[in-house]
């Protein structure tokens, strides 16, 4: 196992996903076999070479920066699980 | 005549329309009652839209009486539940996004509805467009017509299904890794994955952003040609759609072959590719070879590493972009959480199912502290050699083949315990993206009574030269006119 399940847990907590105690096993297991899969390429030679940013090359086009959205707030949080006065509700942050 | 409607091509259903042989209406009424009678069989929808659909039909034939009829007009299109569709539902195949209707239309969607296709319904996928089996769907997994009891690959599964079924001639999907092309080998259907930045991803629910492309599932090399016109085109709305001409793909199809060098890939005939599918690619390569191409031996020395390359850089990409479901905006959000830690932590443990966690811990991992340069540097330096490696084979070749899947459609169920087991479905198409290439999968033979793909690989933006390529193999092979038993 190149990977423990306290390892599993930190990396959870890092992405904000619950992983119950009874995934933990198997999501150990599996995490690992990725982990040392993936392991191969420390092998291959590719010291110096320049890593891909774009698969061609191109850069990040700009564009003027002006006003293009209209307001559909009322649209979009209609998805929302819970707000009130066009503001999303969540759990208490700050006592 | 409405009762036969469902065996027709794209192509054959337009030349009918403007012939006036049938309606809108009539093609529409058509394939929903297809859909109704195998739709629950192959589990390939999540989503009917028969009413709307119906609605759409009668103002595109009002259209057509008018005079006014738009290129796709009237014709069936059923999109991949990615994609964002207006007033619809729009699952990703997720738990999370059980809930979610979007507000808006997917680019892709937007402009195949404004050329005329009318949709059908959202096919079912792999959660999130994670899988090469369709097993990981929250709403089930999809079965392949060619044999219930197998898997019709995945994630584009439920548009290849419903394709091969006869349900309905095309339909969109994305491809990250293959999952376009893997189902429609398993299938029996024609899959076509453009260049990145061909088409649009605006509304296409983001996996792995520096390799997802949307494409089509067909029956005929034709269709697809047809549908990409559509489909591709610089848009706005998406920071790395490329602006390049879009050229008249069906027009272009010639079938002639006989100055086209195709560079064969020693490495993807090597121990890890099922005999009996590696004589059907080889004997589809000589049937292009008799037909004038040059065959070419070409080597891509860094290709092995293509599937260990890719599950570094699209975990890591997936873990940043399914950041953006915190249970707050939309989305499936956990009751009665503790604190907003608690509200982010279950929300995304019960909305999310076991591969998408796998990917997003896999990513989270690469990405962290004292790992990136190990895993993600490293992996986007070994992903440049790949693509440098198919730079140099394109200076002597047109188009690269081989086989699009290492074995025919598997069991439902035989690959759900190894995830490395399923990844290396993918290992003849994720070179592709990896290199941003156009790729395409085309019917080329069966093993057992089971569909086997012959793929074809083409230089950026070469969309039509391999969609040529697959329409001169056509033209001599009746494979894809094969229906599966009980779909005919």
């Amino acid at each position: 196992m190149s990977l423990d399940k306290d390892q599993v847990r930190h990396i959870a907590l890092l992405a904000r996903l619950d992983i119950t105690d009874a995934e933990i096993p198997d999501t150990v297991d599996k995490l690992s076999k990725i982990v040392d899969f993936v392991d191969q390429l420390s092998r291959a030679p590719a010291d110096g070479v320049v890593p891909m940013a774009h698969p061609l090359n191109a850069t990040q086009r700009l564009r003027p920066d002006a006003v293009t959205e209209t307001d559909e707030r009322d649209r979009i949080q209609a998805n929302a699980p819970s707000v009130d006065g066009g503001l999303y509700l969540v759990p208490r942050v700050i006592e | 005549m409405t009762t036969t409607l469902h065996t027709l091509t794209l192509t054959e259903l337009k030349n009918g329309l403007e012939e006036g042989a049938f309606s809108a209406t009539d093609i529409t009424e058509s394939l929903l009652a297809r859909i109704s009678e195998h739709g629950e069989t192959l589990n390939a929808f999540i989503t009917v839209t028969g009413e709307r659909a119906l609605e759409a039909a009668a103002l595109a034939d009002q259209r057509r009486a008018a005079g006014e009829a738009r290129p796709l007009e009237g014709l069936p299109i059923v999109h991949k539940d990615i994609f964002c569709t207006s007033g619809v539902r729009t699952s990703c195949g997720s738990r999370m996004l059980d809930n979610f209707v979007s507000p808006y239309d997917a680019t892709v969607v937007e402009r195949l509805a404004g050329a005329g296709a009318i949709m059908l319904g959202k096919a079912n996928m792999d959660e999130f467009a994670m899988g090469s089996s369709n097993e990981t769907s929250w709403y089930g997994p999809v079965r392949n017509p060619w044999d219930l009891s197998r898997s019709p690959g995945g994630s584009s599964g439920g548009s290849s299904a419903a394709v091969a079924g006869r349900l309905v001639p095309a339909a969109t999907g994305t491809d990250t890794g293959g999952s376009i092309r893997q189902p429609a080998a398993l299938t029996n259907t024609v899959g076509l994955k453009p260049t990145y930045g061909r088409v649009s991803r605006y509304g296409m629910i983001a996996f792995a952003s520096s390799l997802d492309q949307a494409g089509v599932i067909t029956r005929s090399v034709a269709d697809a040609a047809l549908l990409l016109e559509f489909m591709a085109g610089f848009d706005e709305h998406d920071s790395t759609s490329i602006d390049h001409p879009v050229p008249d793909y069906l027009g272009s199809l010639d079938g002639r072959v006989d100055e086209l060098r195709i560079g064969v890939v020693r490495q993807h005939f090597d121990a890890g590719l099922d005999e009996r599918t590696g004589k059907a690619v080889r004997e589809a390569l000589a049937t292009l070879e008799a037909r004038g191409a040059t065959l070419v031996d070409v080597d891509l020395p860094n290709i092995d590493l293509s599937v260990p390359t890719y599950y570094v850089v699209a975990p890591a990409e997936c873990s940043s972009n399914l950041s953006r479901f915190d249970g707050v905006r939309f989305g499936h959000r956990a009751e009665d959480p503790a604190d907003l830690l608690d509200l982010y932590c279950r929300s995304r443990g019960e909305g999310f199912g076991a591969e998408v966690k796998r990917r997003i811990l896999t990513g989270t991992y690469v990405l962290s502290a004292g790992y990136y340069d190990a895993y993600y540097l490293k992996a986007q330096q070994v992903r440049q050699l790949i693509a440098e490696d198919f730079r140099k084979a394109f200076e002597n070749v047109d188009v690269i083949a081989g086989p699009t899947a290492p074995t025919p459609a598997f069991e439902l169920g035989a690959k759900t315990d190894d995830p490395i087991t399923m990844y290396l479905n993918d290992i003849y198409t994720i070179g592709a993206n990896l290199a941003g290439l156009p790729g395409l999968s085309v019917p080329c033979g069966f093993v057992d009574d089971l569909p086997v793909g012959l793929h074809l690989v083409g230089h950026h933006f070469a969309e039509q030269v391999i969609l040529n390529c697959a329409y001169a193999y056509q033209q001599d092979t009746d494979w894809h006119t094969r229906c599966p038993e009980g779909f005919e």
